[in-house]
C-alpha cells in the first residue's frame, strides 16, 4: 500500500537488556508533546509501571516484569509505544485516510480528517491509538514518532532522552547492529528481533533476554493486517458489477417473456374475435 | 383551530402504545443531548479496551442486516419475477428506509466528529471497508428515500415525481440488490483485520459472504414478522398466502448459511474453538436455536403454512442474526478480565431507536398509503393528469389549427 522505501526509514532499535527503567523517554514524550500528567496510584496497573495504561495522554511508557534468574529476584522492562508499522492496520481501516505512514518512518495522523469512527483501534493489533473519552468531540491521540523533530533534523525526543537503550536510524541498518548483537552475545539475547517480521514488519524493533510472551508482548499475525481485509475489499467492483448485471439480465429476460406471453394472449383474443379474416 | 392545536389532538387520539413509544422516543432524544453535553466517556462505558460498544453492535451492524428487507423483496419480485408478492414490497421499503435512517442517527451519535461525517465523501480511502460502508450506506438510504417517494407521491398526486419514479423502478431495485450485497458483506470485511482479537469461533476468511447470506434470510423472515404483526396489530388482511411462497425460499438461503458456516469452520479457521465455556454457549444458541432449528421448522409444509408456526420460525432466525452479529462486533472480542456492558444511557438510546423505527412505521402507515399497492386494484395509468392533459388538449389544437384554414380559404 505504501510507497516509501520501507528498508530505509528511521527505525528504534529497542534494546531491552540495556534498559534500566529509569522512564526518561516517558517524561521526554510527554515534555515535547505537550501532554498532561496523570494522576496515579503505586500498583494500578499490572505491576510497578505507572501509568496503568497508556491513554491520550500517555504515548510511551515503560513496563515493568518481575522474574526470577538463578533463583534471585530480576527486572526486565520494555516500552510500549506506536510500532510505526510498515503496512499499518490503521491506515488501512480509515476512511478517511488519516493514517498515513511516511517516507521517514513514522506513521502520522491527521486530525483535522478524523471523523472519530475508532475503527483504527479496532484494527491496530497493539492498541496503540488511544480517544480522548474526556472530550464532547474527542479525536485519536497516539505517538507521533516526534515527526516534527525529524522534519528538523531532530532524534524522537525519547531516543535523544535514553542513555542506554535505544538507537535510531535506517531500519535494514538497525536490523543489521540487532542480529550482529546476537550473533556476538548469543547467550545475553533471545534469537529473535521482535518487528522483524510482525504485522508485516514494524519500526520499532526489540532486542530481549526473555521470551517476549513473558514480557506482556500480545501474539500477532506475520502478516501485514490490511492484506486480510484486502483479499475480501479487492472484489467489491466485480462484485457489484456481476450482481448488478446479473440481475438486470434476469429481469430483462423475465419482462421480455411476460411481454411475449401477453402479445400472444392479445393475438388469440383478436383470433377469436375476428376468426373469419385468418381464412 | 389552530396547526398545534390540530396536532395536539390528533396525538391525543393515538392508541396508548404509540403514545408510550412517543415517550421512549423522546427520552432517548435527551439521552443524546446529554452525550454531545458530557462526551462520549462520561455517558458511555467505552473505553480503549472497547473503543466500539452497543451503538455499533445494534445500531449498525445488526440494524442493517435487520433493514434487509427492501432489497431481497425487491430483487424476489421484480428481478425473479415473483410478481404475486408485490404486495409486500411497499411496507418493507418502508422498514428498510426507516432502518437506514435509524442506522444514520445511530452511527452519528456514535462518531466522535459527526460534523465531520461528510468528508468520507471528500477523502477517499478505497481499502479501508469503513469507507465502503459509509458510502454504500448514504448511496442506498438515498435509494430507499426515492422509492419511499412513490407512496408519498401518491398521497399527495404530484403526477410528474409518480412517472419518473416507475420509469426509475426497475434501475433503484438492482442498483438496491447490487449496493446492498456490498455493504452487508462489508460489514463482514470489518472483522478481518481483528484477527488476533475475535475469538476463533468466528474469525474466519468467508465473514463477509456469511455476513451476506444470513442478511437474505433475516430480511425474508423481518417481512414474515412484520407482515404478521400489521394483520394481527394493524387491521390488515392476512397475507399468509404470500408469506408461505415467501418461506419457500428460506430453507434454501438458512441451508446455504448453515453449509457455509460449518465449511468455514471446519477447513478454514484455526482451534482452539471451545476454550471458554461462555463463547461455547453462545455458538451454539445461535448456531443451533437461531439457525438449525428454523431451518428444520422452514423444511415442514405444516410450519410454512400455520402462521403462528411460521412467524416463530422467523423470529428465531433474527434471534440468531441478532446474536451472531453481537458475537461478533462484541462477545467475540471481549477481554475476560474486563466485560463491558452498555450505560443507561448507551441502553436509553437503543431502545429509543427500536421504539423510534415501530412508531414511525407505524405514523408512516395511517397517513401514507403503504398497504394499498396491490397491482390488481392499482391502474398504472391513473392518476395521470399529463396523460389525461394530452389527451384532452390534442384534439382541441387541431380543431384550432382547423378553423383559420377554413378562414383563410
Amino acid at each position: 500500500m505504501s510507497k516509501a522505501n520501507l528498508t530505509q526509514n528511521n527505525s528504534f532499535l529497542i534494546d531491552m537488556t540495556k534498559c534500566t527503567g529509569c522512564r526518561g523517554c516517558q517524561v521526554a514524550c510527554k515534555q515535547w508533546n505537550q501532554l498532561k500528567a496523570e494522576e496515579t496510584e503505586f500498583f494500578s496497573g499490572e505491576g510497578y509501571q505507572n501509568p496503568p495504561a497508556m491513554s491520550e495522554y500517555t504515548f510511551t511508557r515503560i513496563k515493568f516484569r518481575d522474574y526470577q534468574k538463578n533463583g534471585q529476584n530480576e527486572f526486565a522492562f520494555y516500552k510500549e509505544m506506536c510500532m510505526h508499522c510498515n503496512d499499518p492496520a490503521c491506515a488501512s481501516a480509515c476512511p478517511v485516510g488519516a493514517f498515513v505512514k511516511t517516507e521517514e518512518g513514522p506513521v502520522i495522523y491527521k486530525a483535522e480528517r478524523c471523523i472519530g469512527c475508532r475503527f483504527c483501534m479496532i484494527a491496530c493489533p497493539f492498541g496503540v491509538p488511544k480517544y480522548e473519552w474526556s472530550k464532547g468531540l474527542p479525536l485519536v491521540k497516539k505517538c507521533t514518532g516526534c515527526y516534527d523533530r525529524i522534519m528538523e533534523g531532530l532524534k524522537p525526543a525519547c531516543v535523544t532522552a535514553c542513555p542506554t537503550a535505544i538507537s535510531y536510524g535506517p531500519r535494514d541498518e538497525m536490523i543489521k547492529e540487532a542480529e550482529q548483537r546476537i550473533s556476538r552475545y548469543p547467550d545475553r539475547y533471545i534469537n529473535k528481533v521482535y518487528g522483524k517480521e510482525e504485522a508485516g514488519g514494524t519500526a520499532v524493533l526489540y532486542l530481549t533476554s526473555l521470551p517476549f510472551d513473558e514480557l506482556g508482548f500480545k501474539p500477532v499475525t506475520m502478516r501485514a493486517l490490511p492484506s486480510y481485509t484486502w483479499s475480501a475489499l479487492r472484489l467489491v467492483p466485480t462484485i457489484f458489477l456481476t450482481v448488478g448485471a446479473g440481475l438486470s439480465a434476469l429481469s430483462w429476460i423475465n419482462h421480455r417473456k411476460d411481454r411475449l406471453k401477453a402479445e400472444q394472449e392479445q393475438l388469440a383474443i383478436e383470433e377469436s374475435v375476428n376468426p373469419k379474416e385468418e381464412n | 383551530m389552530t396547526t398545534t392545536q390540530l396536532v395536539v389532538n390528533e396525538i391525543k387520539g393515538y392508541h396508548r402504545f404509540v403514545k408510550f413509544l412517543i415517550f421512549l422516543v423522546l427520552v432517548a432524544a435527551v439521552a443524546s443531548m446529554a452525550r454531545f453535553i458530557f462526551g462520549l466517556g462520561a455517558t458511555t462505558n467505552l473505553n480503549d479496551t472497547y473503543p466500539w460498544g452497543l451503538w455499533v453492535s445494534f445500531d449498525v451492524v445488526t440494524a442493517v442486516p435487520l433493514a434487509a428487507g427492501a432489497f431481497t423483496l425487491g430483487a424476489i419480485v421484480h428481478c425473479f419475477n415473483i410478481k404475486k408478492l408485490e404486495p409486500l414490497v411497499r411496507p418493507a421499503i418502508v422498514t428498510g428506509f426507516l432502518g437506514y435512517s435509524l442506522v444514520a442517527i445511530g452511527l452519528l451519535l456514535d462518531l466522535g466528529q459527526p460534523h465531520k461525517g461528510w468528508q468520507v465523501l471528500r477523502y477517499w480511502n478505497l481499502h479501508s471497508p469503513m469507507f465502503e460502508v459509509s458510502m454504500c450506506v448514504m448511496a442506498y438510504t438515498t435509494v430507499l428515500f426515492l422509492e419511499f417517494l412513490s407512496p408519498v407521491a401518491e398521497k399527495f398526486g404530484w403526477h410528474l415525481p409518480l412517472r419518473v419514479l416507475r420509469w426509475l423502478e426497475m434501475p433503484l431495485v438492482v442498483a438496491a440488490a447490487a449496493i446492498s450485497t456490498l455493504h452487508q458483506s462489508t460489514l463482514g470485511t470489518f472483522f478481518l483485520i481483528a484477527v488476533d482479537k475475535l475469538h476463533n469461533l468466528w474469525y474466519n476468511p468467508l465473514l463477509p459472504l456469511l455476513f451476506w447470506v444470513s442478511a437474505i434470510s433475516t430480511g425474508m423472515c423481518i417481512i414474515i414478522v412484520e407482515a404478521t404483526s400489521c394483520h394481527k396489530w394493524m387491521g390488515q388482511p392476512n397475507e399468509g398466502v404470500l408469506l408461505r411462497t415467501l418461506a419457500k425460499v428460506l430453507p434454501w438461503t438458512l441451508g446455504l448459511y448453515i453449509t457455509i458456516r460449518v465449511y468455514s469452520l471446519l477447513a478454514l479457521s484455526n482451534g482452539p474453538f471451545f476454550d471458554q465455556p461462555v463463547l461455547t454457549l453462545l455458538f451454539f444458541l445461535e448456531l443451533g436455536i437461531g439457525f438449525i432449528l428454523p431451518f428444520i421448522m422452514f423444511t415442514q409444509k405444516s410450519v410454512r403454512n400455520d402462521d403462528r408456526r411460521r412467524v416463530t420460525a422467523a423470529l428465531l432466525v433474527i434471534f440468531g442474526v441478532v446474536l451472531n452479529r453481537f458475537n461478533v462486533s462484541m462477545f467475540g472480542m471481549m477481554d475476560p478480565n474486563q466485560i463491558y456492558y452498555p450505560s443507561i444511557i448507551e441502553s436509553l438510546v437503543t431502545i429509543g431507536i427500536i421504539a423510534g423505527h415501530i412508531l414511525f412505521f407505524v405514523l408512516i402507515a395511517r397517513y401514507f398509503p403503504i398497504f394499498e399497492h396491490h397491482p390488481e386494484t392499482v391502474d398504472y395509468s391513473i392518476p395521470d393528469r399529463l396523460q389525461k392533459l394530452d389527451g384532452r388538449s390534442k384534439p382541441v389544437v387541431r380543431g384550432i389549427k382547423a378553423q383559420p384554414l377554413k378562414a383563410g380559404s
